[in-house]
């Protein structure tokens, strides 16, 4: 008898197949992807991130190659809330009928308030993201993530404006991430994801210059996954509310780690961007992982390491 | 459309000391259009390599490249019968449906390649395409005799003078006071902006930039046009005259 191996978690009450979450800003609005395989294999989609105006982001060049990964100083580009919820939410809806997590930045407590709301009415979004931690911008996104108050500040804000699931995204470019972590929680959070990129810089040695017009951008790829476990473990431990683990994910053996770690869904991020059909070979690949390391059920393994 | 495929190595020949030509043998059919690229994996390398499909067949796609940094050092290496993972039919290419009966091509160091598989398609189109090649010096030159196997009228520029026109394409342009109906174009920005100065003929040019995924899901290598942002790689890297921000 061939055995069954369950790979569904659940997400503040959303149920997804697996827990393999392409994760914001490395999947567009999944139209590229539906060229090259049937996205409905995903646990989830997280969708680009959105603002209130529609931005074109960060001077080019705007990435850069690192060993075991990336650097982007993409910026947020995006057509802004109005564009995503006229154009691409239905563009979406039409290849793809799993569960979607809005992903919203802003500029101001207002910015956040605003967008949120708007997404809010949006029924196919079951979750929304709100991404506190953008290291490519300035006087917004990350500087609300670095300090406890101001990101239990955004949180509370959009915790009052919807109903929705409320997902802070925490930078690991802070002194303790826990307590940030904490902060969110208390106001109100009903999950964290992290973590989003790692500061970083390369130099084109023969130019003698910044390889990234805007000189410092997120490093993100296989590199930096270990920080990130390390995180999610530490945020997990600490708080009540589930984690959406992400950084450096590729193999369905990194979920699985990340999973033991205290992460429910876990997020694909670059990975995709080398091989597009990374998160589908994740998810292909997680029956025979659990077979080898004796799990029926995924979900019973969720923060299982203490 | 496109997808991603494991291609092999058939041959991999130096043109000069520094440009390498490879032929790969794998499914074509998702390449429509010369002027597409497609994306190389390597293997210890994050990213992959896009590099501009010179000219293609039912069963094999041609690419020559420039050794400028590891990448391509890894790829100058490659033996007959190197397996590699590449997608493929990546980005928009050139549009030869028009009207133009007598286009120019000019190409500028490896953006040469690309015009190619272009020139042979508007000659199949039964179009009178004649070809500016330029390059810096003598030594760097390659495909002027592919080219003139084609049958068309193939000038050289050299920046240096020590083989055709001294100085740029567009004193070849000036210099043989060249009649065109539309202009196809590759290379180095210095060179793209300097023919989009000094013509006022509709046409096409293809622009490079830093690529994350090459598919169009990182935005990272977006541009600005007049009618909008666009990805190089996906709604490029070719872009029409009358749309061009510079």
């Amino acid at each position: 008898m061939v055995k069954h191996y369950d790979t569904s978690v659940e997400l503040c009450g959303v149920k997804l197949d697996n827990p393999v979450v392409p994760a914001s800003g490395t999947f567009g609005f999944g139209q590229e992807f539906a060229e090259f395989y049937d996205i409905n294999c995903l646990g989830a989609i997280s969708i680009k991130g959105t603002t209130r105006e529609a931005r074109f982001g960060n001077p080019t060049p705007r990435i850069a190659e690192c060993k075991a990964g990336l650097i982007n100083a993409v910026g947020l580009q995006n057509p802004g809330i109005d564009r995503v919820i006229a154009e691409e939410l239905p563009r979406l809806r039409e290849i793809y009928h799993k569960p979607i997590v809005a992903n919203i930045s802003g500029f101001s407590f207002e910015e956040f308030e605003e967008c949120c709301a708007k997404i809010d009415k949006e029924q196919q979004v079951e979750i929304i993201e709100v991404n506190v931690s953008c290291p490519n911008v300035h006087k917004g996104g990350v500087n609300f993530g670095t300090q406890p108050e101001s990101a239990a500040e955004v949180t509370r804000r959009v915790k009052a404006v919807t109903t929705k699931p409320v997902f802070i995204k925490l930078s690991p470019n802070v002194t303790d991430v826990v307590s940030i972590a904490r902060a969110c929680e208390d106001a109100g959070a009903d999950g964290i994801c992290l973590i989003n990129t790692l500061f970083g810089m390369r130099i084109d040695t023969v130019r003698r210059k910044p390889v990234i017009a805007n000189k410092m951008g997120g490093f993100s790829g296989d590199a930096i996954f270990p920080v990130a476990l390390r995180m999610v473990y530490q945020v997990a431990n600490a708080c009540q509310i589930p984690v959406m683990g992400c950084g450096g994910v590729s193999s369905a053996s990194d979920v699985i780690e990340m999973m033991m770690a205290g992460a429910t869904a876990v997020q694909v991020g670059a990975a995709n961007l080398r091989n597009p059909y990374a998160s589908k070979e994740i998810i292909e690949a997680l029956p025979a992982e659990m077979e080898r390391l004796g799990i029926e059920r995924l979900r019973d393994i969720i923060g299982i390491v203490k | 459309m496109y997808k991603r495929d494991i291609y092999t190595v058939l041959s991999n020949e130096p043109l000069t000391p520094a440009v390498y030509r490879m032929v790969l043998e794998g499914d074509t059919q998702y390449i429509t259009r010369s002027g597409q690229f497609i994306n190389i994996e390597l293997e210890g390398k994050f990213l992959r390599r896009p590099i501009s499909v010179s000219d293609y067949d039912e069963k094999t796609i041609t690419i020559i490249y420039k050794v400028v940094g590891s990448g391509t050092e890894q790829m100058r290496e490659m033996a007959a019968g190197t397996k590699l993972d590449i997608l493929t039919g990546l980005g928009n290419g050139f549009n030869t449906e028009n009207e133009a009966k007598a286009p120019l091509l000019v190409g500028g160091g490896v953006g040469v390649p690309p015009l190619y598989n272009l020139c042979k398609r508007l000659l199949g189109e039964g179009k009178k395409p004649s070809v500016i090649l330029g390059f810096n010096t003598r030594d760097e030159i390659f495909y002027e005799e592919e080219f003139k196997a084609l049958g068309v009228e193939v000038y050289c520029s050299t920046a240096d003078g020590s083989y055709g026109t001294k100085g740029f394409v567009t004193d070849v342009i000036r210099e043989k006071a060249l009649q065109f109906d539309y202009l196809y174009t590759c290379g180095p920005l210095p060179m793209l902006k300097a023919l989009y100065d000094a013509t006022e003929t509709d046409g096409e040019f293809s622009f490079e930039e830093r690529m994350g995924c090459g598919f169009g899901a990182c935005v990272g290598c977006t541009c600005k046009t007049k009618y909008g942002n666009k990805r190089i790689c996906k709604e490029g890297p070719v872009l029409k005259r009358e749309e061009i921000i510079w």
